[in-house]
Order: structure tokens, then sequence, then C-alpha cells
């Protein structure tokens, strides 16, 4: 990993007396597919938005395609593509309207922006629900619609928080092949999850317990020195390792 | 950039199946019914006689008054304590007590007494009421005196007749001081309301979410959020001049481009407020209520309904900072007096300030991270 794209250095938040995220520290090359890991609550998604720009770190530094997360905010968004947990695209809004909508806010040509659409909906299969408001598609496609957009603009990196939250197996077949084409296409991808089969798909993980990193390395070397069968069975043991210290 | 958000603003206000009826229909329905309900003009004023005369002038006294208009003969009774208890009961408003030698009294002296009593529980009604019955009756002696001679041939004493000249609203019509004063009530609640659960609405759909992380200026999203209701606040105003110009033949003395000029910058307060505190909610409900307790102030201490100059000190100082009372000063005199921009340059300056000053705290409060 000769290119460091994303760089946490004690990364820090507190919201009053609780501490969201403790003291992280680690680093996402280029080209990377980087699993963030952790139960509910552990502070994943509060080091990705910080991370993201929309939060500002209580203590910490960290950078993002080269830009200060502290300072830089703004440059850090226009490199990156970001899904959130909630589905967040226009539900009053046709799936191309959508696409147009973020396209041009990132600045992209009326002509990449028709272009691109037509490509995109061409091989997602979904070129039939173009006129299609974003209310009325099942959950499944709005997940892939919303990857889609925040990819729409070739962002260097895209953040996404537990993208497969509630989709059925196949569909989250499919979207792992999504974005598998996307690193293919040179975006570095930083996703949190809490399906332990996910885990196995990334180049490396962390597993985040408590607001802290408690493991950073590759599935198979975590596997491997904790003597594990499964990415579950290291996360339990992490896990539980942690919540009883954590008492 | 811009453009894109102006395309989406709009594409979500023509699909949202109740906005842009309401823009349309609250307009309508209220400059058709309002202007007839909401009157201040004292009319229907019920009326109990006691006659205790019973005689032809007495008589005829009582048809004057009915035929005024202003009055509904309620009752006839036959003591005042009687009288006194219909307006107990709310059945009448004002006593017209008609001593028992009228007729005898008005011939032989040409002097006769009644007595007036009015329940001034209301006391724009009682007053008035009472104001009106004295006026029909100084005209009733006057018909007497002339029907019997009485001033011919005799010296009257030289008496000043007040003849008002009401300037501007020359018949004293209450809808000319109603139709403007609702234009700009409904001008201010609908670009008001309107970007004040704009924003907020985009928190709680999570929208908002998925545009914080976009690169878009603060500027930009504010001026998108903006500029709809600019657009909207045209409308609204067009279709409120078209009535009051055809219901009720209504039409500014003055220019309608200095209304819409004038407009164009209450629009941008409004709205700008309303984005403010879209900023600063939660939630919609919250934003709702916060809006209506400044609506409530801007319209009650603006001169709206009531003049400014007869507010307390402290209200007439709230009114100062209230740009809706700039504005209503401004529909006033184009519509009645004419006044072009240079009658009205002080109220182009304040209401520029605050267009500016809340434009600018409404981009300053929209935070894109927290």
């Amino acid at each position: 990993m000769d290119d460091v794209v994303i760089r946490a250095d004690g990364l820090t938040k507190k919201f009053g007396g609780f501490t969201a995220v403790d003291h992280i520290t680690f680093e996402v090359g280029k080209g990377e597919i980087f699993g963030f890991l952790g139960a509910n609550g552990a502070g994943k998604t509060t080091a990705m938005r910080m991370l993201c720009g929309l939060s500002h770190p209580t203590s910490g530094s960290g950078t993002v395609a080269g830009y200060d997360i502290s300072k830089d905010q703004e440059k850090i968004k226009a490199n990156i593509g970001y899904m959130s947990q909630k589905f967040s695209l226009y539900e009053d809004l046709k799936v191309w309207e959508n696409m147009r909508l973020f396209g041009g806010i990132y600045g992209m040509k009326e002509s990449d922006i028709k272009e691109k659409t037509d490509r995109i909906l061409d091989n997602l299969g979904f070129s039939g629900e173009r006129d299609t408001l974003v209310r009325d598609l099942p959950l499944g496609w709005k997940q892939k619609l919303a990857f889609s957009v925040s990819i729409f603009h070739s962002p260097k990196i895209v953040f996404l928080d537990e993208p497969t939250g509630g989709v059925d197996p196949k569909t989250r077949r499919q979207f792992w092949e999504m974005i598998y084409q996307a690193v293919h296409d040179g975006i570095t991808v930083f996703v949190t999850t809490h399906y332990m089969d996910e885990a196995e798909y990334c180049d490396r993980v962390s597993i985040m317990v408590d607001g802290r990193i408690e493991a950073l390395d590759s599935p198979r070397n975590l596997k491997r020195q904790t003597c594990s069968e499964t990415m579950g069975e290291v996360f339990r043991k992490f896990a539980r390792k942690a919540t009883r210290s954590a008492d | 950039m811009l453009k894109f958000l102006l395309e989406k603003e709009f594409k979500q206000m023509f699909r949202n199946s109740f906005l842009p009826r309401m823009i349309l229909f609250l307009p309508v329905m209220m400059l058709v019914i309002m202007p007839w309900a909401a009157n201040q003009e004292i009319k229907n004023i019920k009326l109990s006689v006691v006659d205790n005369d019973n005689s032809t002038y007495s008589q005829r006294l009582v048809n004057k008054v009915i035929a005024s208009g202003y009055f509904i003969l309620e009752d006839v009774s036959s003591s005042v304590g009687e009288a006194l208890r219909s307006i107990e009961s709310g059945k009448a408003d004002i006593i017209l007590d008609i001593e028992p030698e009228f007729e005898k009294n008005l011939m032989g002296t040409g002097m006769a007494s009644v007595m007036i009593s009015a329940n001034a529980v209301n006391g724009t009604k009682g007053g008035l009421g009472s104001g009106y019955l004295a006026a029909i009756m100084a005209d009733f002696t006057d018909d007497i005196a002339t029907d019997l001679g009485l001033n011919a041939g005799k010296d009257v004493a030289p008496s000043i007749e007040i003849v008002p000249h009401n300037l501007y609203n020359t018949y004293m019509d209450y809808k000319v001081f109603m139709v403007p004063a609702l234009v700009v009530m409904l001008l201010t609640m609908l670009t008001g309301f309107l970007p004040a659960l704009n924003i907020v609405g985009e928190k709680e759909a999570g929208t908002i979410e998925q545009m914080n992380v976009t690169p878009v200026r603060r500027i930009t999203f504010i001026l998108g959020k903006l500029i709809p209701y600019w657009a909207i606040g045209f409308v609204i105003l067009s279709i409120c001049f078209l009535l009051a110009a055809f219901m009720y033949g209504i039409k500014p003395v003055g220019s309608l481009l200095t209304i819409y000029l004038y407009a164009s910058v209450y629009i941008l307060v409004v709205s700008g407020l309303g984005l403010v505190i879209s900023n600063y909610s939660d939630t919609m409900q919250q934003a709702m209520f916060v809006m209506f307790f400044f609506m409530l102030i801007l319209i009650l201490l603006s001169g709206l309904f009531t003049p400014v100059t007869s507010m307390p000190g402290w209200a007439q100082l709230i009114a100062k900072v209230n740009p809706l009372s700039y504005f209503i000063q401004v529909m006033r005199s184009v519509y009645l007096k004419g006044s072009g921009i240079g009658q009205l340059l002080p109220q182009l300056v304040a209401l520029s300030v605050f267009a500016l000053a809340f434009n600018l705290w409404a981009i300053l409060s929209y935070r894109k991270s927290g």
C-alpha cells in the first residue's frame, strides 16, 4: 500500500461525557475494500461521519483524499461518495432525477450526466424503472440506486454505512458485485457492516468495540490469530473480550 | 449547481398533491370570503325600542332608525326595565327610550328627548351604535322642523355643520381597507410557513444528510430554497391583484410595479425568517409552532388591522422592527394614495436591510457538519 487515501490518528469524538469514538488510528490504502466492523452503538457511524466531513472530531486528526478532516471538510466532500444507513435519496423524485440532481451538484456536465445515467441504468437492468418515483421502488433496488448515486460522480473514496441492512441475500450478493466493480474502476471502498459473511469479502477489516478498534488485519490473518473458522467467530471473540473489559 | 437544486425544488413542489392547490385556493378563498365577513363596519345592531308615547311622530322616528339600515328592530318593550333585560339576555344591543310626551313636546316647543342606552361590552359596537342613533336623531329633528315650517321666517341660530371629507377612501368602504391587508397576510403566511417547513422536512426525511455530504455551497443551497418561494409569492400576489380588481373593483391608484418591487424584497424577508427557523428546528412540529409565534406578533403588531399610532409605546417599538408594518404601509399608500418609490424610500431601505439580515442568518445557520 504505497498510496494512503484515508488516515486516522487518535481520532476521538465525545458527546458530553460519552466517548463515542475513542482514539482510533488506522490507514486505508488506495483501491482497498476496508471493512469497518462493530456491534450497534460501537461508534462506526460516528467515526465514518467524521471522515466524511459531517462531524467535527473532538480530538485527534485525520486526512481523507489528502485533505485534513478538521479543516478541509468541503474539499473532502468533493472527493468522496457517501451512502448513509438510512435511505436518503429523494423519494418524490424519479430514478433519473436523483442521478441528475447529485451529478449536477458535484459539478458534472449535462452530457456526462445523461450518458452515465443511461450506462448505469443499463448495467443494473434498471432502464425500465428510469421514470419510476424512488418511493415506489422495493428496498433492495433503493439500496442499489443509493450506491449508484454515491459513486455517480466517480469519487476517489466511497463510504458505505451498513449498505445491505435489511436486504435479502441475493440482493446482497449483487450489491457486493457492484462494490467489486467500483473497486475495479479505481474507487476505494470504506464499508461498515455487521454481516460477518460480508467481512470475508473485504481486503482488511477493523473490529470496533465500545469506540475503540480492537483488531485490524486481513480476514485470513484475523482468523489465524484467533484460531477461528469464520469471521463470525473472530468477531464474537473480540466482542466478548471487550465487553468484559468494559464492565 | 443552483440550476439542479431549483429543478429539484420545483419538481418536488409540483409533485406534492397538496401544495399547489393550497397556493391557489388559499388566496382565492380568503379574498372571496373574508372581505365580506371580517368587517369592522358596525351593522345589524339589535335595537330594543321603548315607545312610551306611541304617537305618529314616535312611530316615524322608529321607522327612520330602521330605514337607516344599521339597526334591526329586535323588540318593542313596554318599559326600560324590560328592555334592559333583553340587553342582559343578549337579545338587544341598544335601547331607544322615547319619553311619554314626545310628540306633544316636539309640537309645542320643538324640543323632545329620547334616551339611548348601549351595551358597551363590545365597545366599538356600543359607541358606534349610539353615535349612529344620535346622528339619525339630529337628522330627524331637521326633517320635522322643515315639515312644520318651523325654520321658515325664523331666525335660525347659525349652526356649524361638519361635513366629513374622507381622503383616499372617500366612501369609507371597509373593503378598500381590508383587501390590501388580506393580501399582505396571505403573502406573509404562505411565503413564511412553506420555507419554515422545508429544510426541517428534509431533516426528518434524512435527505439533508445526502446533501450535506456533497460539496454544495451553503449560499447555493439556501438560494435553492429561497427562489422557489419567491416565485410562489409572485403567483400569490398576482392572483390577489386579479381578484381584488375583478371582484371588488379595487385597483391600486399607484403603480402595480411599485408593489411588485416591494413585494419582491418583502418575500425574501419572510422566507428568510422561515429558513432561519427551519435551520434551528429538529422537527416540523417545532418549526410550525415557532413560526406561528412569530406570525402572530408580525401580524398583530404591524398596523394591519389596528393602527400602530394607537398602540402603547413598547408595541410601537416592536412595530418599528416589524417588516410587515413597512410592507403594509407600502401597500396602503400605493393602493389608496398612489405613492411611488420616491415617497416610500425609507420602507425600501428598511425592507432591504431585513431581507439581507435574515438571509445572511439563514446561510450562516445552515450547518453542513456538526
